[in-house]
Order: C-alpha cells, then structure tokens, then sequence
C-alpha cells in the first residue's frame, strides 16, 4: 500500500523534530547553569538529521528522517564577572555555558513550524486513505 | 467481464500514481531540515502515459508471457524520479523549498480525491447497469 507508507515517513520526521525541540529546550532551561550535574560546565546540544531510506531498498520516494546523532557544541563557554558567586574562581569570573539564546529561539520555531507541517501531512493522508476505503459505496 | 475491469484500469493506474507522488512529497517535506538532502518528483503526465500504454514495455514491470499471468505492480516505485531544481538554494544543500512542496502536496491531494471521484462515479455506472433499474 503506497499511501499507507505515509505514516512511517511523516511519524518519523515528526519523531526527529520532536527531539530537536527537547535538545531546544534543555539548551533554554539550561542557559543560566554554572554548573551540570557532572561538575563540568553544560554544553549546548544540537541534533544532527539524516534521511533514512523506508520501505523497500533503493525505493527513493519513501524517505524518511532520522536523529543520526546529538552533538555538543564545542564553543568555549562564557565567563561572567560575579565576584560574590560561590562558583566564583580567583578572578571572580563565573563560567556559564555557550548557549545563544535567540539561535534556540529561532531553532524552536523552526522546530515546531516543521513539526505541524508533517502533522497536518498526517492528517491529509489520513482523510484520503478514509476516502480510499470508502470506494464504490 | 474483461471491458469492465478494462473500464476501471486507467483511474486505478493514475490513483497509484498519485498516491506514489504523494509519498514523494511527504518525504520531500519530512526531510526539509535534513542537510544534503534532495528533494524529487516525477512527471506524472509521462509516468500516467508510460502506465497505461502497452503493457509490459514500462521500464521495471514484468511482462506476461501468458494469458493467464496477472499482471505484477508490487510496492515498489516504478517511476523514473527527478531531482528538485530549488529556486533559492540553502547552504548545507538542502534543496526542499517547503512551501511549494506543500502547495504541490495539495494540488496531488484535491487531484488524488478527484480520480476517487472519477472511479466513484465508474463504480456507480456499472452498479445502476448491472441492476437494471
């Protein structure tokens, strides 16, 4: 059934999306820690996508998505001047981690953007496969 | 029989290919974040044309060599796909424009319910024949 492989192809980008929104959101929550749970400084994550090949092999017009890795982001984090803060080194620099906080911002609206696209593609096919099945009454 | 099986064969062929042209679509739009990725599609006019002419001669279908074979259309895709040449190309090679894939993803949709349609009304000639009314 060529629609019905739909589903795999659309639940898929909206598996890789949805992660892509919780890295977003572990970067944001985590934009003002000094220090993470293993003692070092937190490293902004990103997700990295691939497509994936569905169905059949060598069948290209079934592509889907996948989370081939989570990376972190290697940018040397920032040092705030915050002489009272118990973290604080000799210098009274406080190290905080590289998140940028407009870029998530703007990688969480693309997130969700691309996410409701592939919800709303769900949807279409769901009403058309329905129509399908209603054939000839 | 075989007139009125013949007689539903054009909008069955062109249903499969709208739906195959819908799932490249779909993948087009689940892969527009995906880096290096390209987009496809297909001609559907040439793809339609190559299905319904003679039998046996589209590229990757098994041709009968008797009277009795069916004829074989598995899951596989038979169309010949082509690659997307995008309007503005991104940086990381990426070429799913996702707005024109979604107006093309709704224009297949409307086209796939009217070949519904079509064969809908095929189905409803043949029922109101065969009862005589």
């Amino acid at each position: 059934m060529t629609i019905g492989r739909i589903f795999g192809i659309a639940g898929s980008a909206i598996q890789a999306q949805s992660m892509r929104l919780n890295t977003t959101a572990s970067n944001l929550a985590n934009a003002e820690s000094v220090t993470g749970p293993d003692g070092k400084v937190y490293r902004p994550k990103q997700v990295v996508f691939a497509a994936q090949p569905m169905g059949e092999a060598n069948d290209p017009s079934a592509t889907g998505v996948k989370v081939k890795e989570v990376i972190e982001d290697t940018t040397e984090p920032r040092k705030v001047h915050s002489p009272g803060h118990p973290y604080a080194d000799e210098q009274g620099m406080v190290t905080m981690p590289a998140v940028n906080v407009v870029e998530e911002m703007v990688n969480m609206i693309s997130a969700s953007r691309a996410y409701q696209n592939n919800v709303e593609i769900l949807s279409t096919t769901k009403s058309l496969l329905e129509k399908t099945l209603q054939l000839g009454n | 029989m075989d007139a009125v099986s013949r007689m539903l064969d054009f909008h069955g062929d062109a249903l499969r290919l709208r739906a195959e042209r819908q799932r490249t679509l779909a993948s087009n739009i689940a892969n527009a974040d995906t880096p290096g990725y390209q987009a496809r599609d297909f001609d559907f006019a040439k793809a339609l044309k190559e299905a319904t002419g003679i039998p046996g001669a589209a590229p990757g279908t098994l041709k009968a060599t008797d009277t009795r074979h069916l004829g074989a259309t598995g899951g596989a895709s038979t169309v010949s796909l082509a690659y997307r040449t995008p309007h503005q190309a991104s940086l990381d090679g990426n070429t799913v424009e996702v707005d024109a894939e979604r107006a093309r993803f709704a224009e297949n949709t409307v086209r796939y319910e009217a070949t519904l349609r079509f064969m809908n009304g095929q189905i409803q000639s043949l029922l109101s024949a065969m009862k005589g009314q």
